[in-house]
Protein backbone atom coordinates (compact mmCIF):
# COMPACT_ATOMS: atom_id res chain seq x y z
CA UNK A 1 0.00 0.00 0.00
CA UNK A 2 2.75 2.36 1.04
CA UNK A 3 4.68 1.48 -2.06
CA UNK A 4 1.83 2.06 -4.48
CA UNK A 5 1.31 5.45 -2.95
CA UNK A 6 4.89 6.46 -3.61
CA UNK A 7 5.06 4.92 -7.07
CA UNK A 8 2.20 6.34 -9.14
CA UNK A 9 3.30 4.67 -12.39
CA UNK A 10 3.04 1.29 -10.68
CA UNK A 11 -0.47 2.12 -9.56
CA UNK A 12 -1.61 2.92 -13.04
CA UNK A 13 -0.08 -0.27 -14.36
CA UNK A 14 -1.67 -2.40 -11.65
CA UNK A 15 -4.99 -0.62 -12.13
CA UNK A 16 -4.84 -1.48 -15.78
CA UNK A 17 -4.06 -5.07 -14.87
CA UNK A 18 -6.95 -5.04 -12.40
CA UNK A 19 -9.25 -3.71 -15.06
CA UNK A 20 -8.12 -6.33 -17.49
CA UNK A 21 -8.57 -9.01 -14.85
CA UNK A 22 -12.03 -7.72 -14.00
CA UNK A 23 -12.96 -7.65 -17.68
CA UNK A 24 -11.66 -11.18 -18.08
CA UNK A 25 -13.61 -12.37 -15.06
CA UNK A 26 -16.87 -10.57 -15.85
CA UNK A 27 -17.04 -10.94 -19.63
CA UNK A 28 -14.74 -13.74 -20.76
CA UNK A 29 -15.01 -16.36 -18.01
CA UNK A 30 -18.80 -16.68 -18.32
CA UNK A 31 -18.34 -17.45 -22.01
CA UNK A 32 -15.66 -20.02 -21.28
CA UNK A 33 -18.22 -21.90 -19.18
CA UNK A 34 -20.81 -21.90 -21.97
CA UNK A 35 -18.57 -22.49 -24.97
CA UNK A 36 -17.88 -26.25 -24.72
CA UNK A 37 -21.50 -27.38 -24.80
CA UNK A 38 -22.50 -24.61 -27.17
CA UNK A 39 -19.84 -25.56 -29.72
CA UNK A 40 -20.82 -29.25 -29.57
CA UNK A 41 -24.44 -28.29 -30.09
CA UNK A 42 -23.61 -26.00 -33.00
CA UNK A 43 -21.43 -28.68 -34.59
CA UNK A 44 -24.11 -31.39 -34.30
CA UNK A 45 -27.37 -29.47 -34.65
CA UNK A 46 -27.08 -25.93 -36.02
CA UNK A 47 -24.41 -26.37 -38.69
CA UNK A 48 -25.95 -29.47 -40.30
CA UNK A 49 -29.39 -27.87 -40.03
CA UNK A 50 -28.18 -24.89 -42.03
CA UNK A 51 -26.34 -27.02 -44.56
CA UNK A 52 -29.60 -28.97 -44.96
CA UNK A 53 -31.03 -25.91 -46.64
CA UNK A 54 -28.23 -26.01 -49.22
CA UNK A 55 -28.30 -29.78 -49.73
CA UNK A 56 -32.07 -29.73 -50.20
CA UNK A 57 -31.40 -27.79 -53.42
CA UNK A 58 -28.90 -30.29 -54.76
CA UNK A 59 -28.77 -33.71 -56.30
CA UNK A 60 -26.56 -35.51 -53.81
CA UNK A 61 -25.98 -39.16 -53.03
CA UNK A 62 -24.40 -38.36 -49.68
CA UNK A 63 -20.93 -39.26 -50.87
CA UNK A 64 -19.02 -37.08 -53.29
CA UNK A 65 -20.02 -33.67 -54.49
CA UNK A 66 -23.52 -32.26 -54.60
CA UNK A 67 -24.92 -30.92 -57.86
CA UNK A 68 -26.95 -27.71 -57.59
CA UNK A 69 -30.45 -28.17 -58.99
CA UNK A 70 -32.32 -25.26 -57.41
CA UNK A 71 -35.86 -26.02 -56.33
CA UNK A 72 -36.20 -29.22 -58.38
CA UNK A 73 -36.38 -31.41 -55.24
CA UNK A 74 -39.27 -29.37 -53.92
CA UNK A 75 -41.07 -29.54 -57.26
CA UNK A 76 -40.57 -33.29 -57.27
CA UNK A 77 -41.84 -33.43 -53.70
CA UNK A 78 -45.06 -31.61 -54.50
CA UNK A 79 -45.71 -33.97 -57.40
CA UNK A 80 -44.74 -37.11 -55.45
CA UNK A 81 -47.85 -39.15 -54.50
CA UNK A 82 -45.68 -40.96 -51.92
CA UNK A 83 -45.12 -37.65 -50.16
CA UNK A 84 -48.82 -36.78 -50.14
CA UNK A 85 -49.66 -40.22 -48.85
CA UNK A 86 -47.05 -39.98 -46.08
CA UNK A 87 -48.27 -36.53 -45.12
CA UNK A 88 -51.86 -37.82 -44.85
CA UNK A 89 -50.61 -40.63 -42.61
CA UNK A 90 -49.04 -38.01 -40.35
CA UNK A 91 -52.36 -36.18 -40.25
CA UNK A 92 -54.17 -39.41 -39.40
CA UNK A 93 -51.59 -40.07 -36.69
CA UNK A 94 -52.20 -36.56 -35.35
CA UNK A 95 -55.96 -37.15 -35.24
CA UNK A 96 -55.49 -40.38 -33.29
CA UNK A 97 -53.02 -38.91 -30.82
CA UNK A 98 -55.03 -35.75 -30.19
CA UNK A 99 -57.99 -37.84 -29.10
CA UNK A 100 -57.23 -41.27 -27.64
CA UNK A 101 -54.25 -40.68 -25.32
CA UNK A 102 -55.42 -37.26 -24.17
CA UNK A 103 -58.89 -38.65 -23.45
CA UNK A 104 -57.53 -41.68 -21.59
CA UNK A 105 -55.07 -39.56 -19.62
CA UNK A 106 -57.77 -37.04 -18.64
CA UNK A 107 -60.11 -39.77 -17.46
CA UNK A 108 -57.45 -41.65 -15.50
CA UNK A 109 -55.95 -38.52 -13.94
CA UNK A 110 -59.30 -37.17 -12.81
CA UNK A 111 -60.21 -40.55 -11.33
CA UNK A 112 -56.84 -40.82 -9.61
CA UNK A 113 -56.70 -37.26 -8.25
CA UNK A 114 -59.14 -37.76 -5.33
CA UNK A 115 -57.63 -41.12 -4.36
CA UNK A 116 -55.21 -41.35 -1.45
CA UNK A 117 -54.92 -45.06 -0.69
CA UNK A 118 -52.87 -46.88 -3.31
CA UNK A 119 -52.45 -43.74 -5.41
CA UNK A 120 -48.72 -44.26 -5.81
CA UNK A 121 -49.20 -47.83 -7.04
CA UNK A 122 -51.50 -46.63 -9.81
CA UNK A 123 -49.31 -43.68 -10.68
CA UNK A 124 -46.15 -45.77 -10.98
CA UNK A 125 -47.76 -48.72 -12.75
CA UNK A 126 -49.40 -46.57 -15.38
CA UNK A 127 -46.11 -44.75 -15.92
CA UNK A 128 -43.91 -47.84 -16.31
CA UNK A 129 -44.57 -48.47 -20.03
CA UNK A 130 -43.18 -44.99 -20.71
CA UNK A 131 -39.69 -45.93 -19.48
CA UNK A 132 -39.43 -49.03 -21.69
CA UNK A 133 -37.40 -48.89 -24.91
CA UNK A 134 -39.54 -48.70 -28.03
CA UNK A 135 -38.06 -51.91 -29.45
CA UNK A 136 -39.29 -53.89 -26.45
CA UNK A 137 -42.82 -52.47 -26.41
CA UNK A 138 -43.03 -52.98 -30.17
CA UNK A 139 -41.77 -56.58 -30.15
CA UNK A 140 -43.98 -57.44 -27.19
CA UNK A 141 -47.10 -56.12 -28.87
CA UNK A 142 -46.16 -57.68 -32.18
CA UNK A 143 -46.39 -61.07 -30.47
CA UNK A 144 -49.58 -60.09 -28.65
CA UNK A 145 -51.11 -59.07 -31.99
CA UNK A 146 -50.11 -62.28 -33.73
CA UNK A 147 -53.26 -63.86 -35.21
CA UNK A 148 -52.48 -67.47 -34.37
CA UNK A 149 -51.55 -67.27 -30.69
CA UNK A 150 -51.88 -63.67 -29.52
CA UNK A 151 -54.87 -61.75 -28.18
CA UNK A 152 -56.77 -61.99 -31.52
CA UNK A 153 -56.60 -65.78 -31.24
CA UNK A 154 -57.84 -65.61 -27.67
CA UNK A 155 -60.78 -63.37 -28.61
CA UNK A 156 -61.62 -65.55 -31.62
CA UNK A 157 -61.61 -68.64 -29.40
CA UNK A 158 -63.98 -66.87 -27.04
CA UNK A 159 -66.32 -66.46 -29.99
CA UNK A 160 -65.86 -62.73 -30.51
CA UNK A 161 -65.90 -62.07 -34.27
CA UNK A 162 -63.74 -59.62 -36.21
CA UNK A 163 -60.40 -60.34 -34.59
CA UNK A 164 -59.28 -63.18 -36.79
CA UNK A 165 -56.69 -61.23 -38.77
CA UNK A 166 -53.17 -59.86 -38.80
CA UNK A 167 -53.72 -56.27 -37.76
CA UNK A 168 -50.15 -55.22 -38.49
CA UNK A 169 -50.07 -56.98 -41.86
CA UNK A 170 -53.28 -55.51 -43.25
CA UNK A 171 -52.80 -52.17 -44.97
CA UNK A 172 -56.13 -50.88 -43.65
CA UNK A 173 -55.45 -51.61 -39.98
CA UNK A 174 -51.66 -51.39 -39.76
CA UNK A 175 -51.39 -47.69 -38.94
CA UNK A 176 -54.07 -47.69 -36.21
CA UNK A 177 -52.49 -50.86 -34.78
CA UNK A 178 -49.08 -49.16 -34.55
CA UNK A 179 -50.71 -46.09 -33.02
CA UNK A 180 -52.38 -48.35 -30.46
CA UNK A 181 -48.98 -49.77 -29.48
CA UNK A 182 -47.27 -46.38 -29.36
CA UNK A 183 -50.16 -45.10 -27.27
CA UNK A 184 -49.79 -47.97 -24.80
CA UNK A 185 -46.33 -46.67 -24.05
CA UNK A 186 -47.25 -42.98 -24.19
CA UNK A 187 -50.54 -42.27 -22.45
CA UNK A 188 -49.33 -42.98 -18.88
CA UNK A 189 -46.79 -40.20 -19.20
CA UNK A 190 -49.55 -37.82 -20.23
CA UNK A 191 -51.64 -39.03 -17.29
CA UNK A 192 -48.87 -38.20 -14.80
CA UNK A 193 -48.49 -34.72 -16.31
CA UNK A 194 -52.23 -34.05 -16.04
CA UNK A 195 -52.34 -35.47 -12.52
CA UNK A 196 -49.51 -33.20 -11.34
CA UNK A 197 -51.37 -30.26 -12.84
CA UNK A 198 -54.67 -31.26 -11.21
CA UNK A 199 -53.04 -31.46 -7.81
CA UNK A 200 -52.31 -27.74 -8.08
CA UNK A 201 -56.02 -26.89 -8.31
CA UNK A 202 -57.12 -25.37 -4.98
CA UNK A 203 -59.40 -27.85 -3.11
CA UNK A 204 -61.80 -25.00 -2.23
CA UNK A 205 -62.94 -24.90 -5.85
CA UNK A 206 -64.16 -28.50 -5.59
CA UNK A 207 -65.63 -27.68 -2.21
CA UNK A 208 -67.77 -24.87 -3.53
CA UNK A 209 -68.71 -26.82 -6.65
CA UNK A 210 -70.02 -29.58 -4.42
CA UNK A 211 -71.90 -27.13 -2.23
CA UNK A 212 -73.57 -25.93 -5.42
CA UNK A 213 -74.67 -29.50 -5.97
CA UNK A 214 -72.39 -30.28 -8.91
CA UNK A 215 -72.17 -33.91 -9.96
CA UNK A 216 -68.97 -35.66 -11.06
CA UNK A 217 -69.30 -34.59 -14.68
CA UNK A 218 -70.04 -30.97 -13.82
CA UNK A 219 -67.13 -30.93 -11.40
CA UNK A 220 -64.85 -32.26 -14.13
CA UNK A 221 -66.12 -29.81 -16.73
CA UNK A 222 -66.27 -26.69 -14.55
CA UNK A 223 -63.35 -27.14 -12.15
CA UNK A 224 -60.86 -29.74 -13.37
CA UNK A 225 -60.72 -28.90 -17.08
CA UNK A 226 -60.33 -25.13 -16.64
CA UNK A 227 -57.81 -25.77 -13.85
CA UNK A 228 -55.42 -27.78 -16.02
CA UNK A 229 -56.11 -25.96 -19.25
CA UNK A 230 -52.57 -24.62 -19.74
CA UNK A 231 -51.16 -28.15 -19.46
CA UNK A 232 -53.72 -29.55 -21.90
CA UNK A 233 -53.08 -26.81 -24.43
CA UNK A 234 -49.34 -27.28 -24.13
CA UNK A 235 -49.62 -31.01 -24.65
CA UNK A 236 -51.89 -30.46 -27.67
CA UNK A 237 -49.13 -28.28 -29.12
CA UNK A 238 -46.44 -30.88 -28.38
CA UNK A 239 -48.60 -33.73 -29.71
CA UNK A 240 -49.10 -31.82 -32.94
CA UNK A 241 -45.38 -31.26 -33.34
CA UNK A 242 -44.44 -34.83 -32.45
CA UNK A 243 -47.08 -36.25 -34.79
CA UNK A 244 -45.22 -34.75 -37.73
CA UNK A 245 -41.96 -36.31 -36.54
CA UNK A 246 -43.10 -39.78 -35.45
CA UNK A 247 -40.74 -42.55 -36.49
CA UNK A 248 -39.68 -45.21 -33.98
CA UNK A 249 -42.72 -47.45 -33.65
CA UNK A 250 -43.57 -47.33 -37.33
CA UNK A 251 -40.04 -48.15 -38.43
CA UNK A 252 -39.65 -50.94 -35.90
CA UNK A 253 -43.00 -52.59 -36.60
CA UNK A 254 -43.53 -52.25 -40.35
CA UNK A 255 -40.76 -50.09 -41.87
CA UNK A 256 -43.56 -48.25 -43.63
CA UNK A 257 -45.23 -51.37 -45.02
CA UNK A 258 -47.29 -53.30 -45.96
CA UNK A 259 -47.13 -51.75 -49.43
CA UNK A 260 -46.18 -48.30 -48.06
CA UNK A 261 -49.43 -48.18 -46.07
CA UNK A 262 -47.76 -46.87 -42.91
CA UNK A 263 -45.19 -44.57 -44.45
CA UNK A 264 -44.91 -41.24 -42.66
CA UNK A 265 -42.59 -38.35 -43.50
CA UNK A 266 -39.80 -39.45 -41.16
CA UNK A 267 -39.82 -42.92 -42.75
CA UNK A 268 -39.50 -41.29 -46.18
CA UNK A 269 -36.47 -39.28 -45.03
CA UNK A 270 -34.82 -42.41 -43.69
CA UNK A 271 -35.50 -44.47 -46.82
CA UNK A 272 -34.45 -41.76 -49.25
CA UNK A 273 -31.25 -40.91 -47.36
CA UNK A 274 -29.97 -44.30 -46.29
CA UNK A 275 -31.63 -46.77 -48.67
CA UNK A 276 -31.99 -44.93 -51.98
CA UNK A 277 -29.03 -42.56 -51.48
CA UNK A 278 -31.10 -39.53 -52.47
CA UNK A 279 -29.63 -37.43 -49.68
CA UNK A 280 -30.57 -34.14 -51.33
CA UNK A 281 -34.19 -35.21 -51.71
CA UNK A 282 -34.20 -36.53 -48.13
CA UNK A 283 -32.91 -33.17 -46.90
CA UNK A 284 -35.78 -31.48 -48.76
CA UNK A 285 -38.32 -33.72 -47.01
CA UNK A 286 -36.64 -33.10 -43.66
CA UNK A 287 -36.77 -29.37 -44.24
CA UNK A 288 -40.43 -29.57 -45.22
CA UNK A 289 -41.16 -31.42 -41.95
CA UNK A 290 -39.38 -28.67 -40.04
CA UNK A 291 -41.45 -26.15 -41.96
CA UNK A 292 -44.65 -27.87 -40.77
CA UNK A 293 -43.37 -27.79 -37.19
CA UNK A 294 -42.52 -24.12 -37.57
CA UNK A 295 -46.03 -23.44 -38.89
CA UNK A 296 -47.59 -25.20 -35.88
CA UNK A 297 -45.52 -23.15 -33.42
CA UNK A 298 -46.17 -19.93 -35.33
CA UNK A 299 -49.91 -20.71 -35.49
CA UNK A 300 -50.04 -21.10 -31.72
CA UNK A 301 -48.18 -17.83 -31.25
CA UNK A 302 -50.59 -16.01 -33.56
CA UNK A 303 -53.61 -17.38 -31.70
CA UNK A 304 -52.03 -16.34 -28.42
CA UNK A 305 -51.37 -12.82 -29.70
CA UNK A 306 -54.97 -12.59 -30.84
CA UNK A 307 -55.95 -13.02 -27.22
CA UNK A 308 -56.77 -16.72 -27.10
CA UNK A 309 -55.98 -17.91 -23.62
CA UNK A 310 -53.50 -20.58 -24.60
CA UNK B 1 -54.53 -27.25 6.60
CA UNK B 2 -58.04 -27.31 7.98
CA UNK B 3 -59.55 -26.73 4.55
CA UNK B 4 -57.70 -29.69 3.06
CA UNK B 5 -58.72 -32.03 5.86
CA UNK B 6 -62.27 -30.75 5.55
CA UNK B 7 -62.33 -31.29 1.82
CA UNK B 8 -60.83 -34.73 2.23
CA UNK B 9 -63.55 -35.52 4.74
CA UNK B 10 -66.18 -34.28 2.33
CA UNK B 11 -64.63 -36.12 -0.56
CA UNK B 12 -65.23 -39.43 1.18
CA UNK B 13 -68.95 -38.81 0.79
CA UNK B 14 -68.63 -39.55 -2.92
CA UNK B 15 -67.88 -43.21 -3.36
CA UNK B 16 -64.48 -43.89 -4.84
CA UNK B 17 -65.35 -47.44 -5.86
CA UNK B 18 -65.99 -46.60 -9.54
CA UNK B 19 -62.66 -44.75 -9.62
CA UNK B 20 -60.83 -47.82 -8.38
CA UNK B 21 -62.67 -50.06 -10.82
CA UNK B 22 -61.75 -48.05 -13.92
CA UNK B 23 -58.20 -47.50 -12.69
CA UNK B 24 -57.76 -51.22 -12.11
CA UNK B 25 -58.82 -51.89 -15.71
CA UNK B 26 -56.27 -49.34 -16.95
CA UNK B 27 -53.66 -50.86 -14.67
CA UNK B 28 -54.34 -54.21 -16.29
CA UNK B 29 -53.92 -52.62 -19.70
CA UNK B 30 -50.56 -51.12 -18.70
CA UNK B 31 -49.12 -54.10 -16.83
CA UNK B 32 -50.88 -57.05 -18.46
CA UNK B 33 -48.52 -57.19 -21.45
CA UNK B 34 -45.54 -57.05 -19.10
CA UNK B 35 -46.99 -59.97 -17.12
CA UNK B 36 -47.20 -61.97 -20.34
CA UNK B 37 -43.57 -61.04 -20.99
CA UNK B 38 -42.51 -62.39 -17.60
CA UNK B 39 -44.63 -65.56 -18.06
CA UNK B 40 -43.27 -66.32 -21.51
CA UNK B 41 -39.68 -65.75 -20.53
CA UNK B 42 -39.97 -68.83 -18.32
CA UNK B 43 -41.80 -71.19 -20.70
CA UNK B 44 -40.47 -73.78 -23.08
CA UNK B 45 -41.15 -73.28 -26.75
CA UNK B 46 -43.64 -76.16 -26.67
CA UNK B 47 -45.53 -74.65 -23.78
CA UNK B 48 -45.85 -71.31 -25.55
CA UNK B 49 -47.48 -73.18 -28.43
CA UNK B 50 -50.19 -74.58 -26.20
CA UNK B 51 -50.39 -71.72 -23.68
CA UNK B 52 -49.18 -68.48 -25.26
CA UNK B 53 -50.60 -65.96 -22.77
CA UNK B 54 -51.15 -67.65 -19.39
CA UNK B 55 -48.84 -68.26 -16.43
CA UNK B 56 -46.04 -70.78 -16.95
CA UNK B 57 -46.11 -74.42 -15.87
CA UNK B 58 -42.36 -74.80 -16.24
CA UNK B 59 -39.56 -72.53 -15.13
CA UNK B 60 -36.97 -72.50 -17.85
CA UNK B 61 -34.29 -70.29 -16.32
CA UNK B 62 -31.99 -71.46 -19.13
CA UNK B 63 -33.93 -69.13 -21.45
CA UNK B 64 -32.04 -66.24 -19.89
CA UNK B 65 -28.56 -67.69 -20.31
CA UNK B 66 -29.40 -68.71 -23.85
CA UNK B 67 -30.79 -65.26 -24.70
CA UNK B 68 -27.74 -63.63 -23.11
CA UNK B 69 -25.46 -65.60 -25.42
CA UNK B 70 -27.51 -65.61 -28.61
CA UNK B 71 -28.32 -61.93 -28.19
CA UNK B 72 -24.63 -61.10 -27.71
CA UNK B 73 -25.57 -59.24 -24.55
CA UNK B 74 -22.03 -59.18 -23.17
CA UNK B 75 -20.99 -56.94 -26.05
CA UNK B 76 -24.16 -54.90 -26.43
CA UNK B 77 -24.42 -54.14 -22.70
CA UNK B 78 -20.84 -52.93 -22.78
CA UNK B 79 -21.57 -50.69 -25.79
CA UNK B 80 -24.72 -49.23 -24.26
CA UNK B 81 -22.90 -48.80 -20.96
CA UNK B 82 -20.08 -46.86 -22.60
CA UNK B 83 -22.56 -44.64 -24.45
CA UNK B 84 -24.52 -43.95 -21.28
CA UNK B 85 -21.44 -43.29 -19.15
CA UNK B 86 -19.70 -40.99 -21.61
CA UNK B 87 -22.86 -39.07 -22.48
CA UNK B 88 -24.01 -38.63 -18.89
CA UNK B 89 -20.55 -37.54 -17.71
CA UNK B 90 -20.16 -35.02 -20.53
CA UNK B 91 -23.71 -33.68 -20.28
CA UNK B 92 -23.41 -33.19 -16.52
CA UNK B 93 -19.96 -31.57 -16.71
CA UNK B 94 -20.46 -29.34 -19.75
CA UNK B 95 -24.17 -28.72 -19.20
CA UNK B 96 -23.51 -27.91 -15.56
CA UNK B 97 -20.87 -25.38 -16.55
CA UNK B 98 -23.20 -23.68 -18.99
CA UNK B 99 -26.04 -23.69 -16.45
CA UNK B 100 -23.72 -22.10 -13.88
CA UNK B 101 -22.79 -19.37 -16.30
CA UNK B 102 -26.42 -18.68 -17.17
CA UNK B 103 -27.66 -18.79 -13.59
CA UNK B 104 -24.85 -17.22 -11.60
CA UNK B 105 -22.54 -15.22 -13.87
CA UNK B 106 -23.80 -12.26 -15.79
CA UNK B 107 -23.15 -13.90 -19.12
CA UNK B 108 -23.16 -11.13 -21.73
CA UNK B 109 -25.64 -12.31 -24.35
CA UNK B 110 -27.36 -14.79 -22.04
CA UNK B 111 -30.69 -14.13 -23.74
CA UNK B 112 -29.24 -15.12 -27.08
CA UNK B 113 -27.78 -18.37 -25.73
CA UNK B 114 -31.09 -19.27 -24.08
CA UNK B 115 -32.98 -18.54 -27.27
CA UNK B 116 -30.56 -20.66 -29.27
CA UNK B 117 -30.99 -23.61 -26.90
CA UNK B 118 -34.77 -23.19 -26.96
CA UNK B 119 -34.85 -23.28 -30.75
CA UNK B 120 -32.46 -26.23 -30.63
CA UNK B 121 -34.95 -28.25 -28.57
CA UNK B 122 -37.71 -27.80 -31.11
CA UNK B 123 -35.66 -28.63 -34.20
CA UNK B 124 -36.62 -32.03 -35.54
CA UNK B 125 -33.87 -34.62 -35.84
CA UNK B 126 -34.74 -35.09 -39.51
CA UNK B 127 -33.65 -31.53 -40.24
CA UNK B 128 -30.01 -32.16 -39.41
CA UNK B 129 -29.78 -35.96 -39.57
CA UNK B 130 -28.81 -36.32 -43.23
CA UNK B 131 -25.95 -33.78 -43.44
CA UNK B 132 -24.81 -34.79 -39.98
CA UNK B 133 -24.51 -38.43 -40.99
CA UNK B 134 -22.42 -37.70 -44.06
CA UNK B 135 -20.22 -35.23 -42.14
CA UNK B 136 -19.68 -37.83 -39.43
CA UNK B 137 -18.84 -40.37 -42.08
CA UNK B 138 -16.14 -38.12 -43.47
CA UNK B 139 -14.75 -37.53 -39.99
CA UNK B 140 -14.63 -41.27 -39.29
CA UNK B 141 -17.19 -40.91 -36.50
CA UNK B 142 -19.73 -43.36 -37.93
CA UNK B 143 -19.44 -46.80 -36.32
CA UNK B 144 -17.69 -45.11 -33.44
CA UNK B 145 -19.19 -45.06 -29.94
CA UNK B 146 -17.58 -41.73 -29.15
CA UNK B 147 -18.99 -40.23 -32.35
CA UNK B 148 -22.51 -41.22 -31.32
CA UNK B 149 -21.94 -40.05 -27.74
CA UNK B 150 -21.05 -36.57 -29.05
CA UNK B 151 -24.42 -36.44 -30.83
CA UNK B 152 -26.24 -37.55 -27.68
CA UNK B 153 -24.44 -34.86 -25.69
CA UNK B 154 -25.61 -32.24 -28.18
CA UNK B 155 -29.23 -33.42 -28.33
CA UNK B 156 -29.52 -33.75 -24.54
CA UNK B 157 -27.70 -30.50 -23.77
CA UNK B 158 -30.60 -28.01 -23.88
CA UNK B 159 -32.76 -30.02 -21.49
CA UNK B 160 -29.81 -30.47 -19.10
CA UNK B 161 -28.85 -26.81 -19.17
CA UNK B 162 -32.40 -25.61 -18.54
CA UNK B 163 -33.08 -28.02 -15.69
CA UNK B 164 -29.72 -27.42 -13.98
CA UNK B 165 -30.08 -23.69 -14.39
CA UNK B 166 -33.45 -23.73 -12.65
CA UNK B 167 -31.87 -25.65 -9.76
CA UNK B 168 -28.95 -23.26 -9.49
CA UNK B 169 -31.20 -20.20 -9.58
CA UNK B 170 -32.76 -21.40 -6.33
CA UNK B 171 -29.42 -21.44 -4.49
CA UNK B 172 -28.79 -18.43 -2.23
CA UNK B 173 -26.03 -16.16 -3.48
CA UNK B 174 -24.43 -15.70 -0.02
CA UNK B 175 -22.07 -18.69 -0.21
CA UNK B 176 -20.63 -17.78 -3.57
CA UNK B 177 -20.32 -14.12 -2.68
CA UNK B 178 -18.43 -15.03 0.50
CA UNK B 179 -16.13 -17.27 -1.54
CA UNK B 180 -15.62 -14.52 -4.11
CA UNK B 181 -14.63 -12.07 -1.39
CA UNK B 182 -12.14 -14.68 -0.17
CA UNK B 183 -10.60 -14.66 -3.64
CA UNK B 184 -11.95 -17.93 -5.00
CA UNK B 185 -12.06 -18.23 -8.80
CA UNK B 186 -15.29 -19.06 -10.63
CA UNK B 187 -14.11 -22.59 -11.32
CA UNK B 188 -13.50 -23.18 -7.60
CA UNK B 189 -16.91 -21.76 -6.75
CA UNK B 190 -18.55 -23.93 -9.41
CA UNK B 191 -16.94 -27.21 -8.37
CA UNK B 192 -16.66 -26.48 -4.64
CA UNK B 193 -19.99 -24.82 -3.86
CA UNK B 194 -22.57 -24.80 -6.64
CA UNK B 195 -22.24 -28.41 -7.81
CA UNK B 196 -22.42 -29.92 -4.30
CA UNK B 197 -25.43 -27.76 -3.46
CA UNK B 198 -27.38 -28.59 -6.62
CA UNK B 199 -26.67 -32.33 -6.69
CA UNK B 200 -30.39 -33.30 -6.81
CA UNK B 201 -30.57 -31.50 -10.13
CA UNK B 202 -27.52 -33.35 -11.39
CA UNK B 203 -28.98 -36.66 -10.27
CA UNK B 204 -32.28 -35.95 -12.02
CA UNK B 205 -30.59 -34.90 -15.24
CA UNK B 206 -28.23 -37.87 -15.06
CA UNK B 207 -31.12 -40.31 -14.70
CA UNK B 208 -33.16 -38.85 -17.52
CA UNK B 209 -30.21 -38.65 -19.90
CA UNK B 210 -29.12 -42.19 -19.01
CA UNK B 211 -32.62 -43.49 -19.72
CA UNK B 212 -32.90 -41.64 -23.02
CA UNK B 213 -29.49 -42.89 -24.20
CA UNK B 214 -30.14 -46.47 -23.07
CA UNK B 215 -33.47 -46.49 -24.94
CA UNK B 216 -32.51 -44.45 -28.00
CA UNK B 217 -33.25 -46.09 -31.34
CA UNK B 218 -33.10 -43.84 -34.44
CA UNK B 219 -29.61 -42.37 -34.03
CA UNK B 220 -28.14 -45.67 -32.86
CA UNK B 221 -29.58 -47.43 -35.93
CA UNK B 222 -28.17 -44.82 -38.30
CA UNK B 223 -24.75 -44.28 -36.75
CA UNK B 224 -23.83 -47.80 -35.63
CA UNK B 225 -24.12 -50.40 -38.38
CA UNK B 226 -21.25 -52.65 -37.28
CA UNK B 227 -22.69 -55.62 -35.33
CA UNK B 228 -19.92 -55.44 -32.76
CA UNK B 229 -20.98 -51.88 -31.91
CA UNK B 230 -24.73 -52.52 -31.65
CA UNK B 231 -26.40 -51.18 -28.53
CA UNK B 232 -28.76 -53.28 -26.45
CA UNK B 233 -31.65 -51.64 -28.30
CA UNK B 234 -30.46 -51.94 -31.89
CA UNK B 235 -29.27 -55.48 -31.25
CA UNK B 236 -32.65 -56.42 -29.81
CA UNK B 237 -34.31 -54.92 -32.88
CA UNK B 238 -32.50 -57.45 -35.09
CA UNK B 239 -32.77 -60.22 -32.54
CA UNK B 240 -36.54 -59.89 -32.15
CA UNK B 241 -37.16 -60.07 -35.87
CA UNK B 242 -34.74 -62.97 -36.34
CA UNK B 243 -36.36 -64.99 -33.53
CA UNK B 244 -39.86 -63.57 -33.87
CA UNK B 245 -41.39 -67.03 -33.45
CA UNK B 246 -39.29 -67.92 -30.42
CA UNK B 247 -41.26 -66.06 -27.79
CA UNK B 248 -39.44 -67.56 -24.83
CA UNK B 249 -36.11 -66.29 -26.14
CA UNK B 250 -37.33 -62.82 -27.14
CA UNK B 251 -39.21 -62.44 -23.85
CA UNK B 252 -36.18 -63.42 -21.78
CA UNK B 253 -33.97 -61.02 -23.72
CA UNK B 254 -36.50 -58.19 -23.37
CA UNK B 255 -36.80 -58.80 -19.65
CA UNK B 256 -33.05 -58.59 -19.19
CA UNK B 257 -33.04 -55.25 -21.01
CA UNK B 258 -35.83 -53.63 -19.08
CA UNK B 259 -35.24 -55.06 -15.62
CA UNK B 260 -32.40 -52.66 -14.68
CA UNK B 261 -34.40 -49.75 -16.08
CA UNK B 262 -37.57 -50.65 -14.17
CA UNK B 263 -35.71 -51.34 -10.90
CA UNK B 264 -33.82 -48.03 -11.04
CA UNK B 265 -37.01 -46.24 -12.04
CA UNK B 266 -38.96 -47.65 -9.09
CA UNK B 267 -36.12 -46.90 -6.66
CA UNK B 268 -35.75 -43.29 -7.75
CA UNK B 269 -39.22 -42.70 -9.13
CA UNK B 270 -39.71 -39.20 -7.74
CA UNK B 271 -36.60 -37.85 -9.50
CA UNK B 272 -37.44 -39.72 -12.68
CA UNK B 273 -40.99 -38.44 -12.90
CA UNK B 274 -39.89 -34.91 -12.08
CA UNK B 275 -37.11 -34.99 -14.66
CA UNK B 276 -39.11 -36.73 -17.37
CA UNK B 277 -42.13 -34.50 -17.06
CA UNK B 278 -39.95 -31.40 -17.16
CA UNK B 279 -37.98 -32.86 -20.03
CA UNK B 280 -41.23 -33.62 -21.82
CA UNK B 281 -42.33 -30.07 -21.35
CA UNK B 282 -39.21 -28.91 -23.05
CA UNK B 283 -39.57 -31.16 -26.01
Amino acid sequence: MQQTLTLPEGTIASRKADKRRAFFRRKVVPWLFVLPILSINILVVAAPAFSSVYFSMTKWSGIGSAEWIGLANYQALLADPGFHHAFMNNVLWLAMFLTVPIGMALIAASLLAPIRRGAIVFRLSLFIPYVLPSVVSAALWRSLFSPDRGIPALLTDMGIPGFDKAFLGDSRTALPAIAFIDNWHWWGFLMVLFLASMQNIPPDLYESARLDGANRWQEFRDVTLPGIRPTIVFMILMTTIWSFLTFDYIWILTQGGPARATEVLAVLVFKEAFRNFNAGYAAAIGLTMSFFVGCVIAGFQVLRRRGWEI
Amino acid sequence: MSTTTLSRGKRREISLAPNYLVLLLLLGFALGPLMVLVFNSLKTQAEIGSNPLGPPQSFMWENFTKAWEVGNFAVTTRNSGILVAVTVAAVLALGGMAAYSLAKLDLPGAGLVTLYLLIGTSLPLQLFLVPLFFTWQRLGLVNNLLGLAIIYVATNAPFAVFLLRSYMLQLPRDFEDAARVDGAGEWQIFTGIVVPLSWPGFLTVGLVVALSVWNEFLLATVFLTDQELFTVVTSYYNFSSRFSRDWSLTSAAALMMILPVVVIFLALQRRFVEGLTQGGLKG
